[in-house]
C-alpha cells in the first residue's frame, strides 16, 4: 500500500511532440493518498488508460515522475513497482486451474509453497470461488474470470496499489453491481490504495470516495461524487455527470442579473472575474417547472419510470428539467431556477459568486 | 419425433456427390478393382482375390519403404514444428517488419514442389552446385548421390527449408490473436518469459499447432516429388518413400496389381494415423 504522486507527468505516443495537441495526456500533478479509493473518470480517449498504464510501469511518461511513498519509481519496470492491475477484458491463464491462477504472481516471486497455499486458500474463499479452486479456468464466466484477475492482485498482500481498467467492461449488468459491492468491502477490509478507470459515472460515483475527472488529457475536477453534481468545476464535468447532463446557457452578466435574451436570471450573488464566454449552468434537477418564471415550449416529455424529463425550449436554447411522476405539466409552461443549483462558467471554467461558498 | 422429410433437398447435393464420385470415389474404386485381379495387359483380367494384400504385407520392400517413410516424417515434425515455433515467436508483431517477414516466409511455400527439387538438385551437386562445391571445398565429404546419408540430409534440409513457413505462418496467427492484456497482465504477475509461453502463448497456439502436426505429418508422409528430383530414391534404396517406390511399382516395372494393394494399404495408414493424431490432440485439448 503506497502514496502515489504523480509529479508533472506528461505523456505523448510520438516520438517528438512539437505542440500541445501532440500529448494524449497533458501535465498531470497529483496525488492519490494511501488507502484511497479513486475513479478516474471521462470518455474514451481521454488519456484515463494512459495515466493508469503509467503508473502501472506498462507505459513509461515522456516527462515527469512518478512517486510510490516518496520513493522514485519512474524507471522501475511494472513487476519492481508491485502493483496489481486488473483489465477490461478478464485475463485468466486458461491451462491453470482458478488456484494455480491465483499462486502464479505468487511462485513467480519464488514465495515458498506452504505460504503460497495458504494465502491462495484465503483468496479463492474471499473472492467467492471456493468451489471452483480444483477447476479449470477457462470454463468459467466473464464475471468469474475477473474476480481471478482481481484475486492475482490481492494475493499479493504487499501489493502497492490495485489499478482497475475499466473491469465491469463485459460483465452482465446484474452482476456488475455485486461485484461493485464486493470492491467496496475489499477495499474496506485491506484499504489498498485504489484506482478505478471508467467512463461509466454509476460506477466512478458508487465505488470511489474522490472521482478524478478527465477531459482531452487533463484533469478537469478532483472531488466527492456529491461536489461533482453540485459544483461541476468545469462545464464539461457539469456535461458528462448527470443523467441529463447540466444545461449550459449563454448569458450576459449585470451585477446579480444574468441576461438570457429577453430573460433576467437573479444569481445568488455577483460573479467575480473570469474571462471568456460567460455561460450559466443549472441542472435539470435544479429546474423548475411552474406557472412562473420564463416561458418554454416543451418539446418531448420521456417517462424513465422514477420521473420524467421534459425537454423544452428556453429562448431558442434547448433545457431539460426532471419533473416529478405525479407532478402536473401546466400547459402554459414557464421555468424557474433554483439559485442553490446556479454555477457560472467563464471560458468553461467555474466562476465563484459572492455570497455562496466556493 | 415428427419430422418433415423432404426429398427433395437431394437434389441439392447431387452436384456435390456427383463431384466428388468422379474426382475421388470412381479413381478409387478402379484402384480397388486393380487390386484384387491380375492383368497381363490386352485389357485381360484374372481374379487375385487378396493375394497382391497378402504379398505386399509380407515384402520387405513394402516394410523397408514405410519405415524410411516414417523415420523421415518423424525427424521432419520434430525439426519444422519446434523450429517453425522459435520463428513466429521471434516475427516482429507490428511495424514494417511485419510484412518484410510475412513475404519472406510466404516464398518458398510458393514454389511448385518439383522446381523446390531442381532447386536443391543444383544446389547441393558437388561440380557445379554453391552448397555442394562450397562443401567439399571445406573438407566435408557431402555427395548425395553417392552416400545415403548426404542423401537424407539433404532431402529433410530441403523439407524443412520449404515447409517450416507453413508452421511459422500458422504459429504466427495464433499468437498474433492474444490480446496484450495478457503480456501485460503476465508482466504485473511477474512472469517469466517461459512462464508467458507455457501459459499463454502455446495454450493459445494449440489449434493451429495441431493443424500444422496434421499438414506437415499427412504431406511428409505423402512425399514424392522434391526426393524424386534430388535423389530419384537413390542412393539404391536409401531415399525411396512409399509414394516413390509405389510409383516404381506401377508405372516402372507396370505391376498394377501390387502397387494397387499397396496404394489402398497406403491410403488406410494416412487415414488412420491422422485420425490418431486428431483424436489425441483434440482429446487433449478437451481435458484440459
Amino acid at each position: 500500500m503506497a502514496r502515489i504522486q504523480l509529479d508533472h507527468i506528461r505523456h505523448a505516443y510520438g516520438a517528438s511532440p512539437a505542440s500541445e495537441a501532440d500529448y494524449a495526456l497533458k501535465e498531470v500533478d497529483h496525488t492519490f493518498e494511501d488507502g484511497g479509493a479513486y475513479a478516474l473518470l471521462g470518455p474514451s480517449g481521454c488519456g484515463k488508460t494512459t495515466l493508469l498504464n503509467i503508473i502501472s510501469g506498462l507505459l513509461r511518461a515522456s516527462e515527469g515522475r512518478l512517486l510510490f511513498d516518496g520513493t522514485d519509481v519512474t524507471d522501475l519496470s511494472t513487476q519492481e513497482r508491485n502493483i496489481a492491475q486488473v483489465f477490461q477484458f478478464p485475463v485468466v491463464y486458461d491451462t491453470m486451474t482458478v488456484s494455480d491462477n491465483l499462486a502464479f504472481p505468487l511462485r513467480n516471486r519464488g514465495v515458498p509453497e506452504a505460504e503460497v497455499d495458504r494465502k491462495v486458500r484465503e483468496i479463492v474463499e474471499m473472492i467467492g470461488l471456493g468451489d471452483w479452486a480444483q477447476k479449470k479456468a477457462r470454463g468459467l464466466t466473464a464475471d468469474q474470470k475477473q474476480k481471478i484477475s482481481l484475486g492475482r492482485g490481492l494475493v499479493r498482500s504487499d501489493v502497492n496499489a490495485i489499478l482497475f481498467d475499466e473491469p465491469l467492461t463485459v460483465i452482465d449488468p446484474h452482476m456488475k453491481w455485486e461485484l461493485r459491492t464486493q470492491l467496496k468491502q475489499l477495499h474496506r477490509r485491506f484499504a489498498h490504495t485504489m484506482v478505478y478507470v471508467t467512463h461509466d459515472q454509476t460506477e466512478a460515483l458508487t465505488f470511489a470516495d474522490k472521482v478524478v475527472v478527465m477531459f482531452d488529457g487533463q484533469i478537469v475536477q478532483i472531488g466527492t461524487p456529491d461536489e461533482l453534481f453540485e459544483r461541476p468545476s468545469h462545464t464539461f464535468v457539469g456535461y458528462f455527470i448527470g443523467s441529463p447532463g447540466m444545461n449550459l446557457l449563454p448569458v450576459t452578466l449585470d451585477g446579480r442579473t444574468a441576461h438570457l435574451g429577453g430573460q433576467r436570471i437573479e444569481l445568488p450573488g455577483a460573479a467575480r472575474g473570469g474571462k471568456g464566454q460567460i455561460e450559466l449552468g443549472v441542472r435539470p434537477e435544479y429546474v423548475r417547472l411552474g406557472r412562473d418564471g420564463m416561458p418554454v415550449t416543451i418539446s418531448k416529455v420521456e417517462d424513465i419510470g422514477r420521473h420524467r424529463i421534459v425537454r423544452a425550449s428556453l429562448e431558442g436554447r434547448e433545457i431539460a428539467a426532471i419533473v416529478g411522476e405525479d407532478e402536473t405539466i401546466p400547459a402554459d409552461p414557464h421555468v424557474s431556477f433554483d439559485p442553490a443549483g446556479i454555477n457560472l462558467y467563464a471560458g468553461s471554467w467555474r466562476i465563484d459568486l459572492d455570497g455562496k461558498g466556493a | 419425433m415428427d419430422r418433415t422429410w423432404n426429398n427433395k433437398a437431394w437434389f441439392m447435393v447431387l452436384p456435390v456427390l456427383l463431384l466428388v464420385a468422379f474426382s475421388a470415389v470412381i479413381p478409387l474404386m478402379t484402384v480397388v478393382n486393380y487390386s484384387v485381379q491380375d492383368t497381363f495387359g490386352n485389357n485381360q483380367f484374372f481374379w487375385a482375390g487378396t493375394e497382391w494384400f497378402e504379398e505386399m504385407l509380407t515384402s520387405d520392400r513394402f516394410w523397408l519403404a514405410m519405415g524410411r517413410n516414417l523415420i523421415f516424417s518423424g525427424i521432419v515434425l520434430a525439426i519444422e514444428v519446434p523450429l517453425g515455433i522459435f520463428i513466429a515467436l521471434n516475427m516482429p508483431k507490428r511495424g514494417w517488419g511485419v510484412p518484410v517477414c510475412l513475404v519472406l516466409m510466404a516464398l518458398p511455400l510458393l514454389i511448385p514442389w518439383n522446381v523446390v527439387g531442381t532447386i536443391w538438385q543444383v544446389f547441393g551437386r558437388v561440380d557445379i552446385g554453391l552448397l555442394g562445391y562450397v562443401l567439399n571445398e571445406l573438407g566435408v565429404d557431402y555427395n548425395y548421390v553417392s552416400d545415403p546419408f548426404a542423401a537424407w540430409v539433404t532431402v529433410i534440409v530441403m523439407d524443412v527449408w520449404h515447409w517450416t513457413s507453413l508452421v511459422v505462418l500458422l504459429c504466427y496467427a495464433g499468437l498474433v490473436s492474444i490480446p496484450d492484456a495478457y503480456y501485460q497482465a503476465a508482466k504485473i504477475d511477474g512472469a517469466s518469459r517461459w512462464a508467458v509461453f507455457r501459459y499463454i502463448q502455446l495454450p493459445k497456439m494449440n489449434r493451429v499447432l495441431l493443424i500444422a502436426v496434421l499438414l506437415r505429418f499427412m504431406d511428409s508422409f505423402m512425399i514424392y516429388t522434391e526426393p524424386f528430383v534430388v535423389t530419384g530414391g537413390g542412393p539404391g534404396n536409401s531415399t525411396t518413400f512409399l509414394s516413390i517406390d509405389l510409383v516404381k511399382m506401377a508405372i516402372g516395372q507396370f505391376d498394377l496389381g501390387p502397387a494397387a494393394a499397396m496404394s489402398i494399404i497406403y491410403f488406410l495408414i494416412v487415414l488412420l494415423m491422422s485420425w490418431v493424431f486428431y483424436t489425441v490432440m483434440t482429446n487433449y485439448d478437451a481435458e484440459r
